[in-house]
């Protein structure tokens, strides 16, 4: 690891390592917040924050804190800074923070930051685990992004609020479609982007577990 | 992870000061961070009210809600009796600091709603509630009642706005609930709260509220189209809970009393 530059560090996640496209995790919050592309940028934002400071926290004293509370340690410091995101669009941002309500505690939970603190920051130095952290949560804000473009114009006509194919119900042509507002929706564009990106990238593919063998055996009858 | 220092004294010391330091972190970030976040929810509250009467300025900064916003007075009012309460009888200096549904969840101020009364499906009932007024020389202008209730997923929380005459009404929102989005959601869609503007809520006796959702819509000539809104298409049950929590909060349980003591110029 020691040998990654501070550019890989930062733009690996991106798209040769993506945390929600090759490693699947942060899943939760891409459901719930996906459905329109301003409440999604801030989500983004709070994500990004909160990995590339906790990481810079736990980077700093990584040496100090003793193995058997470390995980704790971990949480507090993701915990803490995740009330300070709250806090902070409560009082600047009250309209969007209203509509993320839960999802901004729920960083907290969010794998990735958890993921990062404990697989980078207790092994990096600060600046490289702050841009592990930066990176990380970009490669999350890539994929969330993605996601809300298209249930945003295809579930509500609209992108970022402003309305680009007037639907029926504001007499209009386009007829919404319903699904996108709902959170499976989200599912099926997470995974056609993990098709696409393996696609792109095929050294994303994982190696079958086992390998069925052929049916050999002679079923009576 | 082998570390010389791991020892018991150590590991404790080190989690006494970290949770000191992140104690402090986040206390002072609330408080600091607390009269911002105290404005906005008045803002927002003062913003849905508005919203709800019609008469919020597009695009309105905050200073200008401030400002149409003091046009109205606050008041409480026992909903029981219909009358007026000072704000020191539920121990507030400022009728804007009481909050009805923190009260609804409080065995003292609240009264237990009998299941087969609880159309809204709210459980408890404040008794004190929260009602704004705007009146010109002498006279009733407005009146915006909070009502709120059980839809499908949630309790949809909201304001109804009604002209002078206290049976007409002039716009009806919800300000927060979690009904499903492009159905139930649709609450929320201004062609559909549009129709609401001029509905009227009680027939000749002016004592039962007869609004009804409609499915399939509401025709030109259709009988007491006065108290018909089209339903919300696909969303069965959050239209049913509007009907419901409508009627109630406009009911004898709800609002009546006082509404009746407005008309007869007593309250």
């Amino acid at each position: 690891m020691s040998e990654m530059t501070a550019k890989q560090v930062l733009f690996e996640p991106i798209f040769s390592n993506n945390p929600i496209g090759l490693q699947i995790l942060g899943i939760c919050s891409a459901l719930a917040v996906t459905t329109s592309m301003n409440v999604t940028i801030v989500m983004c934002l709070s994500v990004i924050a909160v990995t590339a400071f906790s990481n810079l926290a736990v980077s700093l004293v990584r040496t100090q804190i003793p193995g058997s509370i470390r995980i704790i340690v971990q949480m507090t410091i993701i915990a803490s800074l995740v009330i300070v995101v709250d806090q902070i669009l409560k009082a600047y941002a009250y309209e969007i923070s209203k509509q993320l309500s839960v999802f901004v505690g729920l960083i907290i939970t969010n794998c990735i930051v958890m993921g990062r603190a404990e697989g980078f920051a207790m092994k990096n130095g600060p600046w490289l685990s702050f841009l592990d952290g930066v990176g990380n949560g970009m490669g999350y804000s890539i994929m969330l992004l993605f996601v809300a473009f298209f249930r945003e114009l295809l579930g509500a006509g609209s992108l970022f609020g402003v309305t680009l194919l007037t639907p029926v119900n504001e007499g209009g042509w386009y007829i919404t479609n319903g699904l996108l507002l709902l959170p499976p929706s989200a599912f099926f564009i997470i995974g056609l982007a993990i098709w696409g990106l393996r696609t792109w990238m095929p050294e994303q593919v994982e190696e079958e577990d086992y390998k069925m063998s052929r049916h050999t055996h002679k079923e009576a009858f | 992870m082998a570390k010389p220092k791991e020892t018991v004294s150590r590991t404790l010391l080190v989690a006494l000061v970290l949770s000191i330091v992140f104690s402090v972190v986040v206390s002072t970030a609330a408080v600091m961070l607390r009269p911002a976040q105290i404005k906005n929810q008045n803002l927002d509250i003062k913003t849905n009210i508005l919203a709800a009467a019609g008469m919020l300025p597009s695009g309105a900064s905050a200073d200008e809600i401030e400002s149409v916003f003091s046009q109205f007075d606050v008041r409480l009012v026992d909903l029981d009796t219909g009358d007026y309460v000072e704000p020191s009888f539920v121990d507030v200096n400022d009728p804007m600091k009481y909050d009805m549904y923190k009260a609804a969840s409080d065995p003292k101020m609240s009264t237990k709603i009998p299941s087969s009364e609880d159309k809204a499906g709210i459980k408890r009932r404040p008794n004190i509630a929260k009602v704004y007024t705007l009146s010109e020389n002498g006279e009733m202008k407005r009146v915006v009642l909070p009502i709120h209730g059980y839809g499908l997923w949630s309790t949809l929380y909201g304001f109804v706005s009604l002209e002078g005459d206290l049976n007409t009404i002039e716009g009806l929102g919800f300000y927060a609930h979690a009904e499903t989005p492009g159905l139930g959601g649709e609450v929320d869609n201004p062609r559909w709260k549009s129709q609401w503007v001029g509905k009227e809520l009680y027939g000749e006796d002016k004592t039962e509220p007869q609004i009804r959702l409609m499915k399939g819509g509401v025709s030109a000539n259709a009988a007491d189209k006065e108290h018909k809104v089209d339903a919300l298409s696909g969303a069965t049950l959050t239209s049913r809970g509007v009907e419901h929590l409508v009627n109630y909060w406009m009911g004898d349980r709800g609002y009546a009393p006082f509404l009746k003591k407005l008309r007869e110029g007593e309250a």
